[in-house]
């Protein structure tokens, strides 16, 4: 997969920091289980991190502090790198959302939102929310805009909207300058992982009613 | 400070992965003990809490010796990583998911070399931090030591992170090239 919109060195940062609520973080690792280049980049922010351990000003451990935990190490097995084996093929599904969603895509609990939009909030601290949204191909969602911050990754089919098009791995970071309505590309049903600090702003009548129901 | 930039700390975890060796252990430990603590304390953890999680932090490094990748993060990289993590179970009580583990490690010829031209990126990252405005170092601070909301935290360091990123991005390549 060709990936051409990456995550904002502000939220690399923020996601090394562990700075970022639970969605975002879910969102970040899962771009990075997609994108090498990202993932590099993550490790330099890391490495900074690093800087920062080492040049600290110290602060003493207790007097006994090496012995106390050489006594807990002491029996504690140490754990095994796994062997070279070949990585097993994955679903549609990268790791980290494996766990939230209990499975590959065929465990989504989808529930609609109209038009054959589907949505399935994933459970995650506060802070921000996290779902996967599922849109059918030719489709549009409806034209919102966006109080705080807004991460949508592709990770089937494609979208489109005022900013560009969005395919297979690439991430759209919308904040509170952009209005917009999404459009699943022809051919394939698109299906994104979206999380939001605050709840999005819908321009039209009827999501704005709607909007409380379906906690977007 | 000038000695201690010296001393190979990828060597000494390289013995404790392979050896279970405790006297290295204990060097590493004397070293970045301290540091870990320090860094806790600042994010906000009393002193007991901030002790009890620097002995964790350093037990976890023992028992995770054989995760470490030389040629992907210093020991002073490692060792933050453990310690943020420490950090965001102890004090923000929220989870962080970790990207798809990456499966194979380096072909151990090439380890040493690449470790040490990491260990030297990495050096100079350091010199680069202290030629810094003491005001942007400040602000890099307070965002690695969580002082910082993640829509406050502001992305440009000012470091040349770019030549440490292409180095990964290539041993990166390398790890993907041998899986196919």
């Amino acid at each position: 997969m060709t990936i051409r919109h990456h995550i904002s060195d502000q939220l690399l940062l923020g996601y090394s920091a562990g700075q970022l609520p639970e969605a975002f973080n879910l969102v970040v690792a899962t771009h990075l289980s997609l994108c090498d280049e990202c993932r590099a980049r993550l490790a330099s922010f890391d490495a900074l991190g690093g800087v920062m351990i080492d040049v600290a000003p110290l602060d003493g451990t207790s007097e006994n502090s090496v012995e106390l935990t050489m006594a807990r190490i002491t029996g504690l097995p140490q754990v095994v790198r796994p062997a070279r084996v070949p990585q097993v093929e994955r679903g549609l599904l990268p790791a980290p959302l494996l766990g939230y969603v209990g499975g590959d895509l065929a465990s989504v609990k989808w529930r609609s939102l109209g038009l054959g939009v589907r949505q399935a909030i994933l459970p995650t601290g506060q802070g921000a929310t996290a779902r996967l949204l599922y849109i059918p191909a030719g489709q549009a969602v409806p034209d919102h805009g966006h109080r705080g911050m807004e991460l949508t990754l592709v990770l089937q089919g494609a979208f489109r909207d005022s900013a560009d098009r969005f395919g297979p791995g690439d991430l759209e970071i919308a904040t509170q300058d952009l209005e917009h309505t999404p459009v699943a590309e022809a051919g394939m049903d698109c299906i994104c992982l979206a999380a939001t600090d605050a709840p999005l702003r819908f321009t039209g009548l009827l999501p704005r009613i709607a909007q409380p129901f379906f906690r977007i | 400070m000038a000695a201690e930039t010296e001393t190979d700390w990828a060597a000494l975890l390289m013995r404790v992965r392979d050896d279970a060796d405790k006297a290295a252990f204990a060097q590493i430990f004397r070293h970045f003990g301290p540091r870990v603590k320090a860094f806790l304390k600042k994010s906000g953890a009393g002193d007991a809490l901030a002790e009890e999680c620097a002995q964790d932090v350093m037990a976890t490094l023992w028992q995770k010796s054989h995760l470490f990748d030389p040629t992907r993060a210093s020991v002073a990289t490692w060792v933050f990583t453990i310690a943020r993590n420490r950090r965001i179970d102890a004090l923000r009580k929220s989870r962080r998911p970790e990207p798809e583990d990456l499966p194979w490690g380096p072909e151990p010829e090439m380890e040493a070399a690449e470790a040490l031209e990491l260990h030297q990126e990495s050096r100079r990252l350091g010199e680069a931090l202290a030629q810094l405005p003491e005001k942007q170092r400040a602000l890099i601070e307070r965002a690695y030591f969580g002082d910082l909301s993640h829509s406050e935290i502001a992305a440009e360091t000012g470091l040349p992170l770019g030549t440490i990123k292409s180095r990964i991005r290539l041993a990166l390549e390398r790890l993907r090239h041998q899986m196919t």
